[in-house]
Protein backbone atom coordinates (compact mmCIF):
# COMPACT_ATOMS: atom_id res chain seq x y z
CA UNK A 1 0.00 0.00 0.00
CA UNK A 2 2.67 2.38 0.90
CA UNK A 3 4.51 1.76 -1.80
CA UNK A 4 1.89 2.44 -4.18
CA UNK A 5 1.31 5.45 -2.40
CA UNK A 6 4.64 6.18 -3.26
CA UNK A 7 3.77 5.47 -7.36
CA UNK A 8 1.09 8.11 -7.43
CA UNK A 9 3.45 10.59 -5.68
CA UNK A 10 5.84 10.62 -8.39
CA UNK A 11 3.62 11.11 -11.34
CA UNK A 12 3.46 14.53 -12.72
CA UNK A 13 0.41 16.02 -12.37
CA UNK A 14 0.51 16.94 -15.90
CA UNK A 15 0.94 13.09 -16.84
CA UNK A 16 -2.39 11.55 -18.43
CA UNK A 17 -2.92 8.60 -17.20
CA UNK A 18 -2.85 6.36 -20.46
CA UNK A 19 0.97 7.51 -20.77
CA UNK A 20 3.98 5.73 -19.54
CA UNK A 21 5.61 8.94 -18.88
CA UNK A 22 5.91 12.43 -19.80
CA UNK A 23 8.39 11.36 -22.65
CA UNK A 24 6.35 9.55 -24.55
CA UNK A 25 3.10 12.54 -24.06
CA UNK A 26 5.00 14.95 -25.53
CA UNK A 27 5.99 12.14 -28.68
CA UNK A 28 2.38 11.44 -28.96
CA UNK A 29 0.76 15.36 -28.69
CA UNK A 30 3.89 16.43 -31.43
CA UNK A 31 2.85 13.62 -33.47
CA UNK A 32 -1.24 14.08 -33.37
CA UNK A 33 -0.55 17.60 -34.11
CA UNK A 34 0.85 16.81 -37.14
CA UNK A 35 -1.55 14.54 -38.18
CA UNK A 36 -3.93 17.79 -37.87
CA UNK A 37 -1.57 19.86 -39.98
CA UNK A 38 -1.33 17.27 -42.44
CA UNK A 39 -4.92 17.43 -42.82
CA UNK A 40 -4.39 21.47 -42.97
CA UNK A 41 -1.78 20.68 -45.77
CA UNK A 42 -4.37 18.91 -47.68
CA UNK A 43 -7.10 21.52 -47.17
CA UNK A 44 -4.98 24.58 -48.56
CA UNK A 45 -3.27 22.08 -50.82
CA UNK A 46 -6.31 21.80 -52.72
CA UNK A 47 -6.43 25.40 -53.70
CA UNK A 48 -2.66 25.55 -54.45
CA UNK A 49 -3.82 22.54 -56.84
CA UNK A 50 -6.65 24.27 -58.29
CA UNK A 51 -4.34 27.50 -58.38
CA UNK A 52 -1.70 25.74 -60.74
CA UNK A 53 -4.02 24.20 -62.95
CA UNK A 54 -5.27 27.46 -63.88
CA UNK A 55 -2.47 29.75 -63.92
CA UNK A 56 -1.26 26.84 -66.01
CA UNK A 57 -4.48 28.20 -68.00
CA UNK A 58 -4.16 31.57 -68.44
CA UNK A 59 -0.89 32.65 -67.82
CA UNK A 60 -0.98 36.57 -69.21
CA UNK A 61 -4.64 36.86 -67.61
CA UNK A 62 -2.49 35.61 -64.11
CA UNK A 63 0.49 37.99 -64.99
CA UNK A 64 -1.59 41.04 -65.94
CA UNK A 65 -3.18 41.36 -62.38
CA UNK A 66 0.46 41.87 -60.49
CA UNK A 67 -0.07 45.89 -61.06
CA UNK A 68 -2.98 45.53 -59.05
CA UNK A 69 -1.32 43.99 -56.27
CA UNK A 70 0.80 45.41 -53.45
CA UNK A 71 4.25 43.91 -53.30
CA UNK A 72 5.57 45.95 -50.99
CA UNK A 73 2.86 45.12 -48.40
CA UNK A 74 2.85 41.61 -48.94
CA UNK A 75 6.53 41.74 -48.65
CA UNK A 76 6.26 43.98 -45.05
CA UNK A 77 3.49 41.39 -43.85
CA UNK A 78 5.66 38.50 -45.07
CA UNK A 79 8.59 39.97 -43.15
CA UNK A 80 5.56 40.14 -39.65
CA UNK A 81 5.15 36.52 -39.78
CA UNK A 82 8.49 35.47 -39.58
CA UNK A 83 9.47 38.05 -36.67
CA UNK A 84 6.10 36.53 -35.08
CA UNK A 85 7.49 32.71 -35.50
CA UNK A 86 10.68 33.93 -33.77
CA UNK A 87 8.84 35.07 -30.91
CA UNK A 88 6.75 32.09 -31.03
CA UNK A 89 9.45 29.88 -31.07
CA UNK A 90 11.54 31.74 -28.32
CA UNK A 91 7.95 31.50 -26.10
CA UNK A 92 8.48 27.88 -26.45
CA UNK A 93 12.29 27.91 -25.77
CA UNK A 94 11.20 29.92 -22.62
CA UNK A 95 8.86 27.19 -21.78
CA UNK A 96 11.37 24.70 -21.86
CA UNK A 97 13.14 26.47 -19.29
CA UNK A 98 10.39 27.60 -17.65
CA UNK A 99 10.53 31.42 -17.21
CA UNK A 100 7.31 32.57 -17.04
CA UNK A 101 7.96 36.56 -17.66
CA UNK A 102 9.77 35.69 -20.52
CA UNK A 103 6.84 33.25 -22.05
CA UNK A 104 4.58 36.03 -21.25
CA UNK A 105 6.35 38.87 -23.34
CA UNK A 106 7.06 36.30 -25.91
CA UNK A 107 3.38 35.36 -26.48
CA UNK A 108 2.37 38.83 -26.18
CA UNK A 109 4.96 39.85 -28.94
CA UNK A 110 3.69 37.63 -31.55
CA UNK A 111 0.17 38.34 -30.88
CA UNK A 112 1.46 42.11 -31.66
CA UNK A 113 2.89 41.14 -34.83
CA UNK A 114 -0.09 38.94 -35.91
CA UNK A 115 -2.72 42.19 -35.12
CA UNK A 116 -0.38 44.19 -37.39
CA UNK A 117 -0.13 41.06 -40.26
CA UNK A 118 -3.97 41.57 -40.37
CA UNK A 119 -4.18 45.27 -39.60
CA UNK A 120 -1.86 45.28 -43.40
CA UNK A 121 -3.89 42.51 -44.67
CA UNK A 122 -7.24 44.24 -44.20
CA UNK A 123 -6.13 47.52 -45.51
CA UNK A 124 -5.33 45.82 -48.81
CA UNK A 125 -8.63 44.29 -48.78
CA UNK A 126 -10.35 47.96 -48.46
CA UNK A 127 -7.45 49.00 -51.15
CA UNK A 128 -8.58 46.49 -53.75
CA UNK A 129 -12.41 47.04 -52.71
CA UNK A 130 -12.06 50.71 -53.86
CA UNK A 131 -10.45 49.26 -56.98
CA UNK A 132 -13.54 47.27 -58.24
CA UNK A 133 -11.49 44.00 -57.56
CA UNK A 134 -13.11 42.14 -55.86
CA UNK A 135 -15.44 39.82 -58.22
CA UNK A 136 -19.68 40.08 -57.86
CA UNK A 137 -18.68 43.67 -55.63
CA UNK A 138 -18.60 45.60 -59.11
CA UNK A 139 -15.63 43.86 -60.33
CA UNK A 140 -13.80 46.55 -63.15
CA UNK A 141 -10.29 45.55 -65.26
CA UNK A 142 -10.52 48.85 -67.82
CA UNK A 143 -6.86 47.93 -68.63
CA UNK A 144 -7.03 44.29 -70.06
CA UNK A 145 -10.65 43.99 -70.80
CA UNK A 146 -10.12 40.67 -72.91
CA UNK A 147 -8.89 39.33 -69.24
CA UNK A 148 -12.04 40.26 -67.82
CA UNK A 149 -13.13 36.96 -66.66
CA UNK A 150 -9.92 35.00 -66.19
CA UNK A 151 -8.28 37.73 -63.61
CA UNK A 152 -11.36 37.59 -61.90
CA UNK A 153 -10.79 33.67 -61.69
CA UNK A 154 -7.14 34.91 -59.81
CA UNK A 155 -8.80 37.32 -57.62
CA UNK A 156 -11.06 34.80 -56.35
CA UNK A 157 -7.62 32.62 -55.59
CA UNK A 158 -6.15 35.51 -54.50
CA UNK A 159 -9.49 36.02 -51.72
CA UNK A 160 -9.97 32.83 -50.91
CA UNK A 161 -6.60 31.68 -50.25
CA UNK A 162 -5.84 34.61 -47.78
CA UNK A 163 -8.92 34.82 -46.55
CA UNK A 164 -8.56 31.51 -45.15
CA UNK A 165 -4.82 32.37 -44.13
CA UNK A 166 -6.36 35.09 -42.37
CA UNK A 167 -9.02 32.93 -40.32
CA UNK A 168 -5.99 30.89 -39.07
CA UNK A 169 -4.46 33.93 -38.08
CA UNK A 170 -7.72 34.54 -36.57
CA UNK A 171 -7.70 31.08 -35.19
CA UNK A 172 -3.88 31.36 -33.88
CA UNK A 173 -4.57 34.49 -31.78
CA UNK A 174 -7.26 32.73 -29.83
CA UNK A 175 -4.51 29.69 -29.08
CA UNK A 176 -2.14 32.67 -27.93
CA UNK A 177 -4.75 34.83 -25.57
CA UNK A 178 -5.33 30.93 -23.77
CA UNK A 179 -1.66 30.23 -23.69
CA UNK A 180 -1.19 33.48 -22.23
CA UNK A 181 -4.10 32.67 -19.39
CA UNK A 182 -2.80 29.16 -18.90
CA UNK A 183 0.77 30.49 -18.51
CA UNK A 184 -0.53 32.64 -15.18
CA UNK A 185 -2.30 30.12 -13.90
CA UNK A 186 0.74 27.49 -14.36
CA UNK A 187 3.95 26.60 -14.66
CA UNK A 188 5.31 25.84 -17.56
CA UNK A 189 8.92 24.29 -17.47
CA UNK A 190 11.08 21.44 -18.22
CA UNK A 191 8.63 18.43 -17.48
CA UNK A 192 5.46 20.07 -19.30
CA UNK A 193 5.31 22.52 -21.94
CA UNK A 194 3.16 20.46 -24.45
CA UNK A 195 0.55 23.50 -24.94
CA UNK A 196 3.51 26.23 -26.12
CA UNK A 197 5.24 23.62 -28.25
CA UNK A 198 1.59 22.40 -29.82
CA UNK A 199 0.06 25.81 -30.37
CA UNK A 200 3.63 26.93 -31.98
CA UNK A 201 3.54 23.94 -34.61
CA UNK A 202 0.09 25.80 -35.86
CA UNK A 203 1.75 28.70 -35.74
CA UNK A 204 4.80 28.36 -37.80
CA UNK A 205 2.44 26.23 -39.95
CA UNK A 206 0.51 29.30 -40.88
CA UNK A 207 3.10 31.51 -41.35
CA UNK A 208 4.71 28.52 -43.90
CA UNK A 209 1.35 28.55 -46.14
CA UNK A 210 2.07 32.10 -46.28
CA UNK A 211 5.37 32.27 -47.67
CA UNK A 212 3.54 29.92 -50.57
CA UNK A 213 0.95 32.75 -50.80
CA UNK A 214 3.27 35.50 -51.25
CA UNK A 215 5.27 34.50 -54.70
CA UNK A 216 2.22 32.94 -55.96
CA UNK A 217 -0.33 35.96 -55.67
CA UNK A 218 1.96 39.28 -55.35
CA UNK A 219 4.85 38.42 -57.68
CA UNK A 220 3.18 36.41 -60.99
CA UNK A 221 3.71 39.13 -63.73
CA UNK A 222 6.05 41.57 -61.50
CA UNK A 223 8.90 40.95 -64.07
CA UNK A 224 6.85 41.70 -67.09
CA UNK B 1 12.34 16.37 -21.69
CA UNK B 2 12.92 14.82 -24.84
CA UNK B 3 13.83 18.06 -26.36
CA UNK B 4 16.91 19.62 -26.65
CA UNK B 5 17.13 23.66 -25.36
CA UNK B 6 18.24 24.80 -28.57
CA UNK B 7 20.50 27.98 -28.23
CA UNK B 8 19.22 31.21 -28.70
CA UNK B 9 21.83 31.84 -31.52
CA UNK B 10 20.13 29.31 -33.61
CA UNK B 11 16.55 31.11 -33.61
CA UNK B 12 18.41 34.40 -34.39
CA UNK B 13 20.45 32.73 -37.54
CA UNK B 14 16.74 31.14 -38.76
CA UNK B 15 15.22 34.40 -38.28
CA UNK B 16 17.89 36.32 -40.32
CA UNK B 17 18.26 33.66 -43.47
CA UNK B 18 14.45 34.48 -43.28
CA UNK B 19 14.30 38.05 -44.00
CA UNK B 20 17.50 37.45 -46.34
CA UNK B 21 15.28 34.58 -48.52
CA UNK B 22 12.13 37.50 -48.37
CA UNK B 23 14.15 40.08 -49.67
CA UNK B 24 15.46 38.11 -52.01
CA UNK B 25 11.69 36.71 -53.50
CA UNK B 26 10.52 40.12 -53.63
CA UNK B 27 13.99 41.37 -55.35
CA UNK B 28 14.39 38.73 -57.93
CA UNK B 29 10.23 39.07 -58.94
CA UNK B 30 11.72 41.93 -60.73
CA UNK B 31 13.87 40.80 -62.61
CA UNK B 32 13.33 39.07 -65.72
CA UNK B 33 14.03 35.28 -66.21
CA UNK B 34 11.30 34.05 -68.27
CA UNK B 35 10.02 30.88 -67.02
CA UNK B 36 12.82 30.55 -64.18
CA UNK B 37 11.19 33.53 -62.12
CA UNK B 38 8.57 30.88 -60.69
CA UNK B 39 11.36 28.09 -60.50
CA UNK B 40 13.49 30.33 -58.60
CA UNK B 41 10.74 32.03 -56.67
CA UNK B 42 9.72 28.21 -55.52
CA UNK B 43 13.15 27.22 -54.73
CA UNK B 44 13.19 30.06 -52.08
CA UNK B 45 10.05 29.35 -50.72
CA UNK B 46 11.00 25.79 -50.36
CA UNK B 47 14.36 26.40 -48.99
CA UNK B 48 12.42 28.80 -46.52
CA UNK B 49 9.95 26.21 -45.74
CA UNK B 50 12.22 23.78 -44.86
CA UNK B 51 13.98 26.13 -42.44
CA UNK B 52 10.68 26.89 -40.26
CA UNK B 53 9.48 23.06 -40.13
CA UNK B 54 13.38 21.81 -39.28
CA UNK B 55 14.77 24.51 -36.73
CA UNK B 56 11.32 26.39 -35.78
CA UNK B 57 8.69 23.70 -35.35
CA UNK B 58 11.87 21.33 -34.17
CA UNK B 59 11.81 18.10 -36.38
CA UNK B 60 14.71 17.91 -36.69
CA UNK B 61 14.86 16.81 -33.04
CA UNK B 62 11.13 15.14 -33.65
CA UNK B 63 11.35 10.81 -33.42
CA UNK B 64 11.71 9.20 -36.86
CA UNK B 65 7.74 8.57 -36.80
CA UNK B 66 7.22 12.21 -36.65
CA UNK B 67 9.46 12.72 -39.27
CA UNK B 68 7.73 10.32 -41.68
CA UNK B 69 4.64 11.81 -41.09
CA UNK B 70 6.11 15.25 -42.22
CA UNK B 71 7.56 13.76 -45.03
CA UNK B 72 3.83 11.90 -45.83
CA UNK B 73 2.35 14.72 -45.65
CA UNK B 74 4.36 17.07 -48.64
CA UNK B 75 4.48 13.77 -50.38
CA UNK B 76 0.73 13.33 -51.01
CA UNK B 77 0.85 16.92 -51.80
CA UNK B 78 3.65 17.09 -54.38
CA UNK B 79 1.21 13.73 -55.84
CA UNK B 80 -1.91 16.01 -55.82
CA UNK B 81 -0.34 18.60 -58.21
CA UNK B 82 2.09 16.41 -60.03
CA UNK B 83 -1.18 13.88 -61.11
CA UNK B 84 -3.07 17.19 -61.75
CA UNK B 85 -0.68 18.82 -63.91
CA UNK B 86 -0.09 15.52 -66.12
CA UNK B 87 -3.60 15.89 -67.07
CA UNK B 88 -3.82 19.56 -67.67
CA UNK B 89 -0.48 20.24 -68.29
CA UNK B 90 -0.26 17.92 -71.52
CA UNK B 91 -3.67 18.99 -73.04
CA UNK B 92 -2.01 21.27 -75.28
CA UNK B 93 -0.38 18.52 -77.00
CA UNK B 94 -3.55 17.10 -77.86
CA UNK B 95 -4.65 20.15 -79.86
CA UNK B 96 -1.53 20.84 -81.60
CA UNK B 97 -2.30 17.12 -83.74
CA UNK B 98 0.41 15.39 -82.18
CA UNK B 99 -1.07 11.82 -81.40
CA UNK B 100 0.42 9.32 -79.16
Amino acid sequence: MSEMDATVEQHSPYLQHHFDDLHQQLDSSTLGMWVFLLTEIMFFGGMFGAYTIYRHMYPEAFASTSRYMEPVLGGINTAVLICSSLTMALAVRYAQIGNRKLIRIMLILTMIFGVAFIGVKFSEYYLHYKEHLVPWLDFQYPDHPEFYHNAQILFCFYFFMTGFHAIHMFVGLGLLTWLLVKNERMSFGPTYYNPVEITGLYWHFVDIVWIFLFPLLYLIGANK
Amino acid sequence: MNHKVVPLRTYFLIWALLICATFTTLGVAFIDLGPWNIVVAMMIAFTKMSLVVLFFMHVKQQTALTKLFVVAGFFFLAILIFMAMTDYGTRSWMDSGRVW
